[in-house]
């Protein structure tokens, strides 16, 4: 079939050409390439180790943020007293929002809150200020990430609130417990497993993202893909491809490992809201 | 809704026919809080980049010049013409592919649609930069191990700057996953076992078939996949920047440096079409659901 000849061309090829190539290393002097485990053994140094941490970070603090926000809208929308239209509305709203990453979400919050924006000029002329707020900051760019992160986590959790069967509330109301007990026992056990998987799409989602912190940042923050563009730019430094290779290798790991167990999840999801 | 309803189903002749909805609680105080707070967190930096354009903050009047300088901005038609052009023959190229291997798995091949998934999913686990990256060490053979054969040439063929054969490519790959969902759930809605049986006994070739019965009635799902990878191209910034190649996403962050105001307006018309095209999907999902229920 032309699909397996061209995925495997396209999407399989390069892929094992880069894990191959990352163990590859050139001599600074000689030229002369040689197997060697150098560049995946410089990622956990200097820059690319803060790189790192710094990504991993970020996209923590932005999906968990990102997944409570969502749930707590996903849940006020749902269950709103004639709430039809906010309904579709909000799904609607998160469908488009969810796929809007990228370069342009980095230029309107340039313009909302960037050192010139609407808002932060208005903040300083009513003598606010943005109180040491910076959007070109790590706190900046998990803000401008939750702006695709919170859509993204109405979408994957709204089917799992839904499947919520409305006799298991009237159950427990009957046998005479609260709200809170209905959350901590009945619906909080049910949900956490889909809450969780669709926090650790939110976290790949995050560490994946390039164009918008690209556009918002240059390169002026410790971040695995702006790093691997740097070392891929880099003519000077002989062996910065290859780094850049372990670099990108490390990252597939990394999102290999968060969707895996995204996939056990949802697995384990069926079993009550199938 | 359809949950709802197996559940009042689900609960058979002994269920009194009339409650289902649940008494209402206290909460709303919290409910409007969280509306109001993460409505203003999205219409706010939706609304302050078009102030931003339109506001003369020199003579403090309103302008459209910044709207006005985009279709003559150095640059501007070239990459956004490449993009569009890339757009359209990415969908071609992605339709071409997918919807003969997604009817094939339905009808012929069912075994294999455990592992077509898997791989259309797979450029969700792959992220974009990562995958350019290793889809650059595969062009940097051209020069290395196959100058001056026809392999090596194909390969520079891929990569004329006026039109990167190499982007279309690698976007069909991203727009996999999208167009895949798409396609598998129109098929699967769409009874196409008895269509295709009653072409083919009707004395229809295949390829008859798949343009004259399968097509017309994955209509909708063609649509919405190719909006989708249509707006996915049009946004793209990872691919081309990183292969070097000058696009309309590239161009826009080319122009930040220099003139704000210009990229900030043609960042909003981008959002604007964007948003127009995945409105329209979310418009003909509607349209196909109710007809199906009806």
């Amino acid at each position: 079939m032309p699909f397996f000849l061209y995925v495997g061309v396209v999407l399989l090829l390069p892929i094992g050409v880069l894990a191959v190539e990352a163990f590859r290393s050139t001599d600074p002097t000689t030229f002369e390439e040689s197997w060697s485990t150098d560049s995946i053994a410089a990622i956990p140094d200097g820059p690319y180790g803060r790189a790192y941490l710094g990504s991993l970070q970020l996209s923590a603090i932005a999906a968990v943020l990102g997944a409570a926000l969502g749930l707590a809208l996903a849940v006020a929308v749902l269950g709103a007293r004639r709430g039809r239209l906010l309904r579709r509305l909000v799904l609607t709203a998160s469908g488009v929002l969810a796929n809007f990453g990228g370069v342009p979400l980095a230029f309107t919050f340039i313009a909302t809150i960037g050192s010139n924006g609407v808002v932060t000029v208005l903040l300083t002329d009513l003598g606010l200020g943005l109180g040491g707020f910076s959007l070109y900051s790590m706190t900046g760019l998990a803000l401008v990430y939750l702006y695709f992160l919170i859509p993204l986590m109405v979408l994957t959790i709204t089917p799992a609130l839904e499947a919520l069967r409305p006799q298991w509330r009237e159950a427990s109301d009957n046998l005479g417990a609260s709200g809170w007990q209905y959350w901590r026992h009945v619906g909080g056990p049910i949900l956490l497993p889909p809450v969780l998987g669709a926090t650790m799409l939110l976290f790949a989602s995050s560490f994946a993202a390039y164009a918008t912190a690209k556009a918002l940042v240059g390169s002026s923050l410790p971040l695995v893909t702006l790093q691997i563009a740097d070392a891929l730019s880099s003519n000077v430094v002989v062996g910065s491809e290859s780094i850049g290779k372990a670099l990108a290798l490390g990252m597939i790991v990394v999102v290999g490992l968060v969707m895996a167990f995204y996939a056990w999840v949802q697995r384990r999801t069926q079993r009550w809201l199938a | 809704m359809t949950a709802l309803a197996e559940g009042v189903a689900g609960a058979g002749g002994v269920a009194p026919p009339t409650p289902v909805r649940a008494r209402r609680r206290r909460g709303g105080a919290w409910r409007l809080a969280v509306l109001v707070v993460i409505g203003l967190y999205f219409l706010v930096p939706f609304a302050a980049p078009v102030w931003f354009t339109v506001r003369d903050r020199g003579a403090g009047t309103f302008t459209g010049r910044y709207y006005a300088e985009i279709p003559g901005a150095p640059g501007f038609a070239e990459a956004f013409g490449r993009s569009l052009l890339l757009g359209v023959l990415t969908v071609v190229l992605v339709l071409a592919l997918m919807v003969p291997t997604v009817v094939l798995v339905e009808l012929r091949l069912p075994r294999l649609r455990t592992a077509v998934e898997l791989l259309t999913l797979a450029p969700l686990v792959v992220p974009p930069i990562a995958l350019v990256v290793g889809v650059r060490s595969v062009l940097a053979w051209a020069p290395d191990h196959f100058y001056g054969t026809p392999v090596g040439d194909a390969m520079f063929a891929l990569q004329e700057p006026a039109l990167p054969w190499i982007l279309v490519l690698v976007y069909v790959v991203l727009a996999l996953p999208f167009v895949y969902r798409a396609l598998d759930a129109g098929v699967r809605n769409a009874g196409l076992a008895t269509l295709t049986e009653a072409a083919r006994n009707l004395g229809a070739s295949w390829p008859r078939v798949l343009l004259t019965v399968v097509l017309p009635v994955l209509r909708t799902s063609v649509l919405n996949a190719s909006f989708l990878t249509l707006a996915l191209v049009l946004g793209e910034y990872t691919v081309a920047a990183i292969l070097g190649f000058q696009t309309f996403p590239t161009w826009i962050v080319q122009v930040g440096g220099s003139k704000p105001q210009l990229s900030v307006a043609v960042s909003v018309l981008s959002l604007l079409v964007t948003w127009a095209l995945l409105l329209l999907i979310s418009a003909l999902d509607r349209r196909r659901r109710t007809e199906e229920s009806s």
